[in-house]
């Protein structure tokens, strides 16, 4: 195993070597990095071009100049990786080290989202093949794959942080969006669970129903003006979460799964008070993590707790249900926020940003302050993101699921008397996972490229900007800071997939028998 | 009721096997095919949509092949400048969209359809010619990264060894850069040289995914028995190649390709909106996006119009493929209706 990978790593970098060498040339011969100055009226034009070439080696042939580049990336072996100067002479490390956080809060999000919503939408649709709902999920997936993205970004920008940013100022929803959003409620529900024609009705009533009366009520009391959970609706949301995450993880028959889940959400409710003092007045990134951490402890204890046997399904669904409590408390947290925040000067009740990745004029120290002005900037892009990548999830999850509810060994498990649940959650969940993550592995790498458009569309300023910047201004070190790393993370990503694949598939040897 | 619930029972499962069975009897491969991609409605649709929208588009300015040429039935021409329109308009928006398709007096496209811009220009003249551009970077996108994509994977599939090590090293070289890194280098360098120029250059750079995809292919059709059976009667390495392997391996060829297109039409788009695609004086659409995205508020159809076309046009190539998917996967079944079952299942009694 190991020898497989040093030798793919060897490949690799041998890859590495020369499509740097082609890019770097190509790019090279291509421009000219002195064409402002010979046109500018500077008097002192000349020494700035003499300082230039200096710095960036201009008097060296291209061919041979990349030798001296690479010289730098070499020395990642002694541990000084060094990616050169840009044109005004700052470190091109400094640049990619300040850009890549910015690019990684960008598509993550996103990323997690976009994996999730597809692969739930594709498998539901795949086990509704050929009924109305799949007919439409394809018809949108395939829309989605054919929307430009910096066209959507537009459209988001005016359609929805605009009117919404309008609508906050009031924060009352008008009947006709009820009305509508009630119909789309009770039509996406009753097509997911479907049944009898029978049911079908009184799933959509039900549901259509729950979403008017959570909007009217939400809309009365001016909810959306001065957004917050409280304890009691946290605990209403997270046993509904919990018994949900039951369903769907052990069956709700497994009644130790359902009394743990539960279990995490009571104590939750009744922590409500004590967790909410350490979130304000320990508020960091720190005391989250640790919150996080004592979350989960409990939740593995409580698990451990109600089984007697088969533990690991049961302290999952436990964690699973827990994490959801843990994100309602810093929801909560954030909504208490949202009120001093949008009130300040530097937003002035317009809370949905169209541009940039954060707000410099924020009074600086607050933690949630910050963290809420972070998620808001983040509202625009991760939709963005999400509409562009859901729809190739949502067709391949559809795809292999199909594929693989028509291998033998799914009726096997059937013919064996399992539950429909268990044969789908155990036996084609599972599988169909094994060729999605290795696909998932490549397309983060890839969506690291992506951001290129993204970045420009919504003015951040990561390693997409930082790539746009270099072709304009013939940087050609900076350019290749930025090639280097998505090309090495395209290359890891690959091998990564290989190596999970044969891990999560026994019939697949990445060593092969000579 | 549930989240789990099956829709087909086994039974129907078996007679929808026996119907697949007795439509496909005595078809050809080519039948089928055709058969089955008649039936997906979407691909239909699309088809019918894509091939209206592309002589609607290129006649409308005219074009000139080889001296042959064809004036267009467009009154306007990109460069003319008329004046703004200004009845019908609000005083301070001239030059809005007189494209009308409710029944009416006004029915129909008008003297501006699609509006005019800011200096008075036609919109629908640019928009045009901007769909013509960007169909010509897909199609020629298409064309080089098909052919290349087949030759390097049927060289690499059949003949193996240091061939298939060398040609794959290659591909590895060119997905290591995405494709957008790639086409923004190349586009703002060559982009001023013309459209076709780099639609060349994106296509050279695009092929890699597929020609993995047909050595695959070729790799498991050269062990099949029918390759061994035409070898033993004597058939050039060349009448294999053409005349049994790859004839096997179109369906992933083809389905490919418009993948490839759909995913060139947009990618123009992005390119020419990051400023390295298409430059002026030439036109095309998402050139046109890039151009107008600021006057959305303003001017909203000089934003609308670029991007539903790109939309239309890559929704249905994206469905023709997805149809040619179905058609050539011979595990595909048509859903199979009730009624169409009920028959099935009481044999007809013979006379």
């Amino acid at each position: 195993m190991l020898a497989y990978i040093g030798r793919r790593i060897a490949v690799m970098l041998v890859i590495l070597f020369g499509s740097s060498f082609l890019i770097y040339n190509a790019a090279a011969y291509s421009g000219d990095p002195l064409e402002g100055l010979r046109t500018s009226t500077d008097p002192k034009v000349h020494a700035k071009v003499l300082d230039l070439i200096r710095t960036l080696h201009l008097n060296v042939p291209p061919p041979a100049r990349y030798f001296i580049w690479l010289k730098g990336i070499g020395r990642v072996f002694t541990g000084h990786l060094d990616f050169g100067r840009a044109r005004d002479g700052t470190l091109v490390s400094t640049h990619i080290s300040a850009a890549i956080p910015v690019t990684i809060r960008l598509i993550l999000l996103s990323f997690i989202l976009a994996v999730l919503f597809g692969i739930g939408f594709g498998i539901v649709s795949a086990l509704r093949q050929y009924s109305r709902f799949d007919y439409a999920l394809t018809f949108l997936a395939f829309l989605m794959y054919s929307l430009p993205i910096f066209w959507v970004a537009v459209l988001l920008k005016e359609y929805l942080a605009i009117s919404f940013n309008n609508f906050l100022l009031n924060g009352t929803i008008a009947p006709i969006w009820i009305l509508s959003a009630s119909a789309v409620s009770g039509f996406f529900w009753a097509a997911v669970i479907s049944g009898t024609r029978k049911k079908v009705v009184s799933i959509f009533a039900i549901a259509a129903g729950a979403t008017a009366f959570v909007l009217v009520l939400l809309s009365v009391t001016k909810w959306f003006t001065h957004p917050g959970l409280g304890p009691i609706m946290m605990l209403v949301l997270g046993l509904g979460f919990a018994v949900g995450v039951t369903y769907l993880s052990t069956g709700i028959g497994n009644k130790a799964a359902l009394r743990a889940s539960i279990t995490v959400v009571v104590i939750g409710f009744v922590l409500y008070f004590p967790v909410e003092y350490f979130l304000k007045k320990y508020a960091s990134l720190s005391t989250v993590f640790v919150m996080l951490l004592l979350t989960l402890a409990i939740a593995i204890g409580t698990g451990y707790f109600f089984a007697k046997v088969d533990r690991r399904p049961i302290i999952r669904t436990s964690v699973i249900t827990s994490i959801f409590v843990g994100l309602l408390f810093i929801i909560d947290k954030l909504m208490k926020t949202w009120v001093p925040y949008i009130n300040t000067d530097a937003i002035h009740q317009r809370p949905i940003p169209t541009i940039s990745e954060s707000n410099n004029l924020l009074p600086s120290g607050n933690f949630w302050f910050s963290s809420l002005d972070t998620i808001l900037h983040l509202v625009l892009p991760t939709l963005a993101l999400i509409l562009i990548t859901m729809a190739a999830y949502i067709r391949y999850s559809r795809g292999t699921m199909l594929e693989v509810l028509n291998q033998d060994y799914i009726r096997t498990a059937r013919a064996k008397g399992l539950s429909e649940r268990t044969v789908i959650m155990r036996h084609a969940f599972r599988n169909t996972l094994i060729p999605i993550t290795t696909i998932l592995v490549v397309d983060f790498a890839g969506i690291m490229s992506g951001a290129i458009i993204t970045e420009q569309i919504f003015g951040w300023r990561g390693m997409g900007s930082q790539f746009n910047q270099a072709i304009h201004t013939q940087d050609l070190n900076l350019l290749m800071g930025f090639i280097l790393v998505t090309s090495t993370l395209v290359i890891l990503a690959n091998l990564v997939a290989d190596l999970l694949y044969s891990a999560l598939d026994p019939r697949i040897r990445v060593v092969g028998k000579k | 009721m549930s989240i789990f619930g099956r829709r087909t029972k086994p039974v129907e499962e078996q007679i929808d096997g026996d119907i697949f069975n007795k439509e496909t009897d005595g078809l050809s491969q080519g039948q089928i095919v055709r058969k089955r991609f008649v039936r997906h409605r979407g691909a239909m649709i699309s088809l019918v949509v894509l091939l209206s929208l592309i002589i609607f588009v290129f006649s409308a300015l005219g074009f000139k092949i080889f001296g042959i040429g064809y004036g267009g039935w467009w009154k306007y021409k990109i460069t003319d400048i008329p004046n703004l329109r200004t009845t019908g308009c609000s005083i301070e928006l001239p030059g809005c969209p007189t494209l009308d398709l409710l029944p009416g007096k006004n029915f129909g496209l008008g003297d501006h359809p699609f509006g005019q811009d800011d200096l008075g220009r036609d919109y629908f003249a640019l928009v045009m010619r901007g769909a013509e551009r960007s169909i010509e970077v897909m199609v020629v996108i298409g064309l080089v990264a098909g052919f290349l994509g087949i030759v390097v994977g049927s060289i690499a599939g059949f003949y193996r060894g240091v061939i298939d090590a060398f040609f794959m090293r290659l591909v590895d070289f060119i997905i290591t850069i995405p494709v957008i890194v790639i086409g923004s280098v190349l586009g703002y360098h060559f982009g001023s040289k013309g459209v076709l120029f780099l639609a060349l250059f994106l296509g050279l750079v695009s092929w890699g995914g597929l020609s993995r995809l047909v050595r695959g292919d070729f790799l498991t059709l050269r062990e099949r028995e029918f390759v061994d059976a035409a070898r033993v009667a004597g058939a050039s390495n060349r009448r294999i190649i053409f005349k049994h392997i790859l004839p096997n391996a179109i369906g992933v060829i083809i389905v490919n390709v418009t993948l490839i297109m759909s995913g060139a039409i947009l990618l123009e788009a992005a390119l020419s909106y990051l400023g390295f695609g298409v430059v002026p004086p030439d036109v095309s659409l998402g050139l046109l996006i890039s151009q107008y995205q600021d006057s959305f508020t303003t001017r909203p159809w000089l934003f609308w119009y670029p991007g539903l076309i790109i939309i239309i046009v890559a929704l249905s190539v994206n469905f023709i493929g997805d149809g040619l998917r179905d058609a050539f996967d011979p595990r595909q079944r048509r859903r199979i209706s009730r009624k169409d079952r009920a028959a099935e299942r009481q044999p007809i009694v013979k006379k």
